[in-house]
């Protein structure tokens, strides 16, 4: 369990460094020799630098377009994942405190988006507004805020009756106030856990959205635009284009899996030995 | 029962309005596709009289309404690139989908819920545990990848099965179908083995959880003193308790199958209907975006509906908190 997250913060590590630890820059097309092109693993270039996983059909390196790669991956997923959970245990906390036209409201749109496929949604949303980073963010916020919503509405609905709640509401304490001052904390540790669990989930589907060609533009580092790039050249045999983003993408999003397990073992005081 | 189901049909109505709403008012959006679809080099007539012709100059509630008008009639206008009508390509290429997405159903369920017994009932011999480290790994992997790695493999490597394509179809009851030629079954088998990995993961994990918590049950305790064979306790009673969650989560996720359909189709060349999509996002085919989206949204709401109102019939408490 601690391999788990000591692999997450190697891999944050490796991407967040990734300009100064990569063999090259892998989409300045000056630094990309053609003659390099598709190359196996551990085989050396014409300057006879080692590649160790291959390059693709354009002389890329693969280690270091995976670096980049894992970049795109881990902004998208934490740039998704803060703004779902703001979003959505804003209006999850406004809608168990107001009730009313606000908890119906917010419980209706909730249902709508949840009775859809993430895919979908996703999918519909980046038909209608083309690629792009900020695109398939603000598609993957779509898709899981209403995941959020529910699980803050059911904690507030609990804590909302609570003393702490009724001496918070005796002093006058403002609304605003008592919602992320009072409520918000309460309710956080299910939350926490839903995050982690839902960011693994948004790294994956931006990695399929961009696979589909819907997600990044082509001349944009992601893991599914490699995969799918390396796709053409898999019947011929160089499965190395395909098949190492594939193995960064599974390690990722595996990591923030096993890493969502153990802090939900370290929220849940009865999964404790 | 009558007024649970009426009141859950207006909403299943609702629903559709708003979604059409939403998904027309949203594909204006994508820019004019006279750009796209007329020759560059036409000149300002040409460019006129297609834009006419499809309808792309009235105002955009003009459009919304003969669209509405169009949907009620099962007239979704022609496909820009085709010039048949979209909802003719997309009911053809609907049984494909299906097919692929029963197959892959079946599949999950019928090694899902055997695996998910062996694991619940020996969870700390060596096969429960490769069961459950198994089932997480099938959360994890990426269904796109996996569907690459099992061309490599199967196809490539050892040359087994074919790459894409959906093979010879035979007709039953006038709808083509590969599942009964050995041809078309070694077209399906890689594409719905993908698509079941999730689900075959999910339902897995379902069985394994819930033949744990039913074998620490009285019943299973009796059943045992009774002096019931093993395999009976857990081939009979132990089985009953998982399938009702299973069966739930089965109706639920079908919808979601025929969604991720789309990527397992983009991968094998399957000639459904999601593959129909992507090409169509691709070249701006706007009637058969919308057509597409109307047709699974339908089909999303019938079984949500479906799903509802069985285990409405099955256990009235679901009436009773639904306010009946």
């Amino acid at each position: 369990m601690r391999g788990a997250l000591a692999l997450l913060a190697l891999l944050a590590l490796a991407a967040a460094l990734a300009p100064w630890i990569a063999p090259q820059n892998p989409y300045d097309l000056a630094q990309l020799q053609l003659i390099d092109s598709r190359l196996p693993p551990l085989a050396h270039t014409s300057a006879d630098a080692i590649r160790w996983l291959g390059t693709d059909d354009q002389g890329r390196d693969m280690l270091s377009a995976i670096l980049y790669g894992l970049r795109t991956s881990l902004v998208v997923g934490l740039a998704s994942t803060v703004l779902a959970f703001a979003i959505g245990a804003t209006a999850g906390l406004a809608a168990a405190w107001f009730g009313g036209w606000i908890d119906a409201l917010a419980m209706r749109l909730a249902d709508l988006q949840l009775s859809f496929p993430s895919i979908l949604i996703a999918l519909v949303f980046l038909a209608i507004l083309g690629q792009g980073l900020d695109k398939i963010i603000a598609a993957i916020v779509l898709e899981q805020w209403a995941t959020y919503a529910r699980a803050a509405r059911a904690a507030a609905l609990v804590e909302r009756s609570k003393e702490y709640v009724e001496a918070a509401v005796a002093l006058a304490v403002p609304d605003s106030r008592i919602l992320f001052r009072h409520l918000l904390p309460n309710c956080l540790p299910p939350l926490l856990v839903l995050a982690a669990v839902q960011m693994a989930a948004a790294i994956t589907l931006e990695a399929t959205l961009s696979f589909l060609g819907l997600g990044l533009p082509i001349t944009e580092p992601s893991l599914g635009l490699l995969v799918a790039n390396g796709f053409n050249y898999l019947l011929s045999g160089a499965y190395w284009i395909s098949f190492f983003p594939g193995v960064a993408l599974l390690l990722a999003v595996v990591a923030v899996n096993l890493a969502a397990d153990r802090l939900r073992d370290a929220l849940d005081p009865r999964a404790r030995r | 029962m009558i007024a649970f189901g009426l009141r859950r049909l207006a909403q299943s109505m609702a629903v559709i309005v708003v979604m059409s709403l939403l998904v027309f008012a949203g594909v204006h959006a994508i820019g004019n596709p006279v750009d796209i679809l007329i020759n560059p080099q036409a000149d300002q007539n040409e460019i006129a009289r297609a834009t006419t012709a499809l309808g792309l100059d009235l105002p955009l509630a003009e459009q919304y309404w003969r669209f509405l008008k169009g949907t009620a009639t099962g007239d979704l206008g022609n496909s820009f690139v085709y010039n048949v009508p979209a909802i003719g390509l997309i009911l053809e290429r609907m049984p494909a989908t299906l097919e692929l997405a029963t197959a892959a159903m079946l599949i999950a369920l019928v090694f899902g819920i055997p695996l998910g017994l062996w694991a619940g009932v020996a969870p700390r011999s060596a096969a429960g545990r490769a069961i459950s480290a198994g089932s997480i790994l099938g959360f994890s992997l990426p269904t796109f990848w996996v569907g690459l790695l099992l061309i490599l493999v199967f196809s490539v490597w050892l040359g087994w099965l074919p790459t894409a394509g959906r093979g010879p179809t035979t007709d039953l009851l006038g709808i083509p179908v590969s599942f009964l030629s050995a041809d078309g079954l070694r077209h399906l088998l890689l594409p719905a083995a993908n698509l079941a990995l999730f689900n075959l993961s999910l339902v897995a994990r379902l069985a394994r959880s819930g033949a744990r918590e039913a074998l620490q049950q009285d019943y299973v305790r009796f059943a045992r003193s009774k002096g019931l064979a093993e395999g009976r306790v857990v081939g009979v009673h132990v089985l009953r308790n998982v399938l009702v969650p299973v069966v739930a989560v089965t109706g639920v996720q079908f919808g979601s199958v025929i969604a991720f359909a789309v990527v397992t189709e983009t991968i094998f060349a399957w000639p459904g209907m999601g593959k129909l999509l992507i090409d169509s996002i691709n070249v701006l085919d706007r009637p058969v975006i919308v057509g597409y989206l109307c047709v699974v949204v339908a089909l999303f709401v019938a079984i949500n509906l479906a799903v509802d109102l069985l285990s409405a019939w099955l256990d009235p408490r679901v009436r009773v908190r639904a306010g009946m």
